[in-house]
């Protein structure tokens, strides 16, 4: 399958490629690991008439710190976040997630600004972004603005972007020492998106769950905040009954539709369990 | 449309080249350069068939154009054997412990093993099939494909060929 013909740009830099972003709102798309794009253009479910490849921005690469958090250029691969030493420290929760995402050859393309920009449900990265509230950099003609992920997801593919703006990063707020976290996915195989997942980040001190944050991937047209079944969990105890009351209450806002992963009812208990699952491996994982 | 000029190192050769920015790396590798060891298989990313070794990390070729690898180091299944036609201890590994039936996803599976064994020297059987999720091969049961690269882990690490076939 060959795409249809477009006209390419390869910007060196990011004022250069947010310009050109800016120059083509409707006719124009950015190509960052294009592991989801370039499937689309062969397809001829996208047709852009001009494709701005970032793969020569500089910019756009890499992670650091700033601040109190932390800094990821948007074209930063899923197999950087993997491998990066810092990041693996401070935010582990990253690299368990980046590691359930496709294999290593997309791994190696794929890109965290893509997956979390390009607004598909089945993406993994956009409910982790929501559970460690961070917020991405979208530069557009009139400058620059910041969105937090839990703002940013609109419906399916739909998004805060507005046409002809780029994401140029993510900033995610360095998380406390001893904290717990766990990404638990449900996939038919290695490469499949979620039948249903949950991501889990809490503290816990005196023996009680002190901060929780609890969010959803592929159980509904957007990523989930599960704020209600976060709130269950403050000030209990880590034990089986604060995570099955959690679980009943993310249970209670998906809204899955039903695929060859499974049928609606099952792939919401599938959210429950991840929930339950996640919170159990966390709680196991947190300094008390 | 207007061509986009290329310049990259395909197996160690210069190459520039004129192609059309829709042109596909694996179709420019086959065609325009006539490397046909890379195989089409599935065209969607899923099988592996097309990986190729580009600027030290394992790509899928059917989903990368190929004005993306302007500037980039390329290595196929053909850059693999020596000059003398010595088989590099992956080709010898997949001959030596069957690891091919029809053959056709092997140029992936050998490109893919060849980068897996630079970033982990002596892989456990779990992490070769952790890093060879991205191929697959509808034949063999894999059983012999992690076999063949533990033979070339071991050859290449000076092992004995008797242990290795072990």
């Amino acid at each position: 399958m060959i795409p249809g013909p477009f006209a390419y740009h390869r910007p060196r830099s990011l004022a250069e490629a947010v310009a050109l972003c800016a120059a083509h709102p409707d006719d124009g798309r950015p190509l960052a690991g294009g592991h989801s794009l370039v499937p689309m253009m062969k397809l001829r479910l996208a047709t852009p008439d001009h494709l701005i490849d970032l793969g020569a921005v500089a910019e756009l690469k890499g992670v650091r710190r700033e601040g109190n958090g932390w800094v990821i250029g948007a074209t930063t691969t899923q197999a950087a976040l993997i491998t990066d030493p810092n990041l693996a420290q401070a935010i582990p929760i990253l690299r368990e997630t980046a590691q359930q995402i496709a294999d290593p050859q997309v791994r190696s393309c794929g890109t965290i600004g893509g997956n979390v920009a390009n607004g598909d449900p089945g993406n993994d990265m956009p409910a982790l972004m929501m559970c460690l509230d961070a917020t991405f950099r979208l530069a557009g003609a009139n400058g620059t603005r910041e969105v937090k992920a839990r703002d940013f997801y609109q419906g399916a593919y739909v998004t805060a972007l507005e046409p002809g703006e780029l994401l140029t990063a993510i900033t995610i707020p360095h998380p406390p020492a001893g904290h717990g976290y766990a990404y638990e996915k449900l996939k038919r195989k290695i490469g499949d998106y979620a039948t249903a997942a949950a991501a889990v980040m809490l503290t816990l001190a005196g023996g009680r769950i002190t901060t929780c944050a609890i969010s959803l991937t592929n159980v509904a047209p957007t990523p989930l905040l599960a704020a209600d079944a976060a709130a269950a969990t403050i000030g209990q105890k880590p034990e089986e009954a604060t995570f099955a009351e959690a679980a009943h209450r993310a249970e209670a806002i998906t809204e899955p539709t039903p695929d060859g992963r499974g049928p609606a009812d099952y792939r919401t208990k599938m959210a429950g369990v991840m929930v339950r699952r996640a919170l159990a491996r966390a709680v196991a994982r947190a300094s008390a | 449309m207007a061509k986009t000029a290329i310049a990259l190192t395909v197996n160690g050769e210069a190459v520039e080249a004129l192609v059309e920015p829709r042109t596909l790396l694996v179709h420019f590798l086959r065609e325009q350069l006539n490397l046909t060891g890379t195989h089409i298989g599935c065209d969607t990313t899923h099988c592996g068939a097309c990986t190729v070794d580009f600027d030290g990390r394992s790509v899928k070729s059917c989903t990368l154009f190929a004005v993306q690898a302007e500037g980039a180091e390329i290595r196929t299944i053909e850059g693999m054997a020596g000059a003398d036609g010595t088989l590099h201890p992956l080709q010898e590994g997949f001959r030596e412990m069957h690891g091919l039936q029809c053959g056709f996803c092997t140029p992936g599976m050998i490109m893919r093993a060849y980068r897996l064994l630079q970033e982990n020297p002596r892989p456990t059987e779990d992490e070769i099939r952790t890093g060879m999720a991205g191929n697959l091969c509808r034949c063999t049961g894999y059983q012999n494909i992690v076999r063949a690269i533990q033979f070339a882990a071991a050859k290449i690490a000076g092992d004995s060929l008797q242990e290795a076939a072990e």
